[in-house]
């Protein structure tokens, strides 16, 4: 792969088919758990690690997993991984474990990972899905970490749990918040990609 | 999105939107007195806030959406949804609450849905379901309305504009000092707390059917109400609707339970009914629009209203009812779309 093309696939996933903002995949934990700007870190990292990893392997093992039963298959390797990281996340992080409970075991059904090993990897080399994974993954952090600090920030009047405000304004940590939040972000993005001038 | 249109011919009627919205507002003067009268003057404050800040943000959204804001502030529809927000909040409410719910009601409600004619949601009820879930503290501070043979503790009028302005009271007074339970929330945690409808009723803030104040607001309202019908600004349908949607069951329990049961008196006079009936449900954009429909429509948010004072965990559930009923007015509307006269009544096709 390219430079020019690797660069292209990772601002791919960043942001032109963002997971979150355009594709509106994985929405269920996107909107559960930012609710603290270190809880949508810890998910999007876990999120990341599974994506770029079960890209990997699904793409090595394109050639023998049959067509007819490709999704369990892909299911089978995500929930392998995911079992992996929660396993890692009980053992060096237990408390950010505790707050993102069955978030964490839940990766398993986030369609945006099913959705890059069916769209992506099934078809592509291992270097390129794992450029691909990485790209997605980042993405998907990136507007996990975003809305999380924003929810902080408005719903809690704090910053990575330093709050210097009495009290926010509540409706942004409750779900409500969370849809509008990503309303907002969604939005945000259309209004920047719209060419000046229209 | 494709939703269920009314069919031509269209009768033109000769008043505009802005001349409806006036009469509504005057419909609206009685019961304003009323509350006054009975809550103080605090009422006033709160609409003078919810009116310049829905209007502000009316002509804000106008600008930003490359309009001339005259085109929207003429109608009045702003300062309807102030009145109607103003009305669902406690007399006492610091200014901070007043004003995040209008600016969510005209600016998420109104203006990101395309602006009047386009809300999917009636936008005072989605600003005060806002505040009501954003501020639980602030908008649970009822004060007692005044009653001749009982004590009081009421604020002076420069008291209550402090309150607002602050959100402090007098030093001498707490929040458990002037804040009473509503007769609703009386009456819910009385019967869940095993207590009988007629030991609820002995408390002091209960009146003749409903909560003593709130049940003559309510005749203000109903009274604003049958104007409004018999100027033709409404129909009988949606307010038909929401009252036998509510006291029919609430008649059937109180018949086969009448310990554990509210009557049916007390749920239409308490809470928001009649205003929620006459005022609230029969917003013209949000409402469903065959005849049919206003009347399937209403019977809904009369069977949730039921719903949610008695399983619920909100006293009354007027806001809610509304915005769930919102939802389902596209489907009401497609279902009982009028029958076209000389098409068959089995399909569109003629």
């Amino acid at each position: 792969m390219t430079t020019g093309g690797l660069i292209e696939r990772l601002r791919t996933g960043l942001w032109k088919d963002n997971p979150g903002l355009v594709q509106l995949l994985g929405l269920c934990p996107l909107l559960a758990v930012t609710t603290t700007t270190i809880n949508g870190v810890g998910l999007g990292i876990a999120t990341l690690l599974v994506l770029t990893c079960s890209n990997a392997l699904v793409s090595a093992t394109r050639r023998w997993i049959r067509q007819e039963i490709r999704i369990p298959i892909y299911v089978l390797i995500i929930a392998s991984l995911v079992t992996c990281v929660e396993l890692i996340f009980k053992a060096w992080f237990p408390t950010l474990d505790r707050s993102l409970g069955i978030f964490i075991p839940l990766i398993v059904t986030n369609c945006a990972i099913v959705a890059r090993a069916e769209i992506f990897a099934s078809r592509n080399t291992i270097g390129a899905s794992i450029v691909d994974g990485l790209g997605m993954g980042a993405g998907f952090a990136a507007l996990l970490i975003v809305l999380g600090v924003f929810r902080e920030l408005v719903g809690q009047a704090s910053i990575l749990g330093y709050s210097f405000a009495e009290s926010g304004f509540l409706l942004a940590i409750l779900p409500p918040g969370a849809f509008f939040a990503l309303a907002l972000a969604v939005a945000l993005k259309n209004r920047i990609d719209r060419k000046p001038g229209r | 999105m494709e939703f269920a249109r009314r069919e031509a011919p269209y009768i033109r009627p000769n008043v505009g939107v802005g001349s409806m919205m006036l009469q509504v507002l005057a419909a609206l003067i009685p019961a304003a007195l009323a509350h006054v009268w009975y809550f103080g003057p605090g009422f006033l404050f709160n609409l003078i806030i919810a009116t310049a800040f829905c209007v502000g943000s009316e002509t804000l959204m106008m600008r930003a959406r490359g309009r001339d804001p005259m085109v929207a502030l003429s109608d009045y529809s702003a300062i309807v949804t102030a009145a109607l927000l103003a009305f669902a909040l406690p007399s006492l409410t610091p200014w901070w609450v007043t004003a995040t719910g209008a600016l969510f009601a005209i600016v998420v409600a109104k203006h990101l849905y395309g602006g009047l004619g386009f809300n999917v949601f009636n936008p005072a009820m989605v600003g005060y379901v806002v505040i009501l879930v954003a501020y639980p503290m602030e908008m649970n501070l009822w004060v007692a309305p005044r009653m001749g043979d009982i004590d009081y503790i009421s604020l002076s009028v420069l008291q209550t504009i402090k309150y607002t302005l602050t959100g402090s009271l007098p030093d001498a007074l707490t929040f458990d000092a002037i804040s009473r339970a509503t007769p609703l929330d009386a009456m819910q945690s009385g019967l869940r707390n095993m207590r009988t409808y007629a030991e609820v009723r002995t408390n002091p803030m209960m009146g003749d059917f409903g909560g003593r104040g709130w049940e003559w607001i309510s005749n203000f309202f109903a009274f604003g109400g049958a104007w409004l019908l018999v100027k033709k600004i409404i129909r009988w349908q949606i307010p038909t609707g929401v009252l036998l949607g509510l006291l029919i069951p609430a008649g059937l329990f109180y018949i086969i339970s009448p310990g554990s049961n509210a009557s049916p008196g007390f749920h239409l006079f308490s809470g928001a009914t009649i205003l929620c009936a006459f005022f609230i449900a029969t917003d013209p954009v949000s409402a469903a629009t065959s005849p049919k429909g206003r009347f399937v429509y209403g019977c809904g948010i009369g069977f949730l209203i039921f719903a949610i004072r008695k399983w619920g965990s909100f006293a009354d559930g007027v806001a809610f009812a509304v915005l769930m009923m919102n939802m389902a007015t596209p489907a009401i509307d497609y279902i009982t779309r009028p029958h076209i006269v000389g098409h068959s009544r089995r399909s569109d096709k003629p």
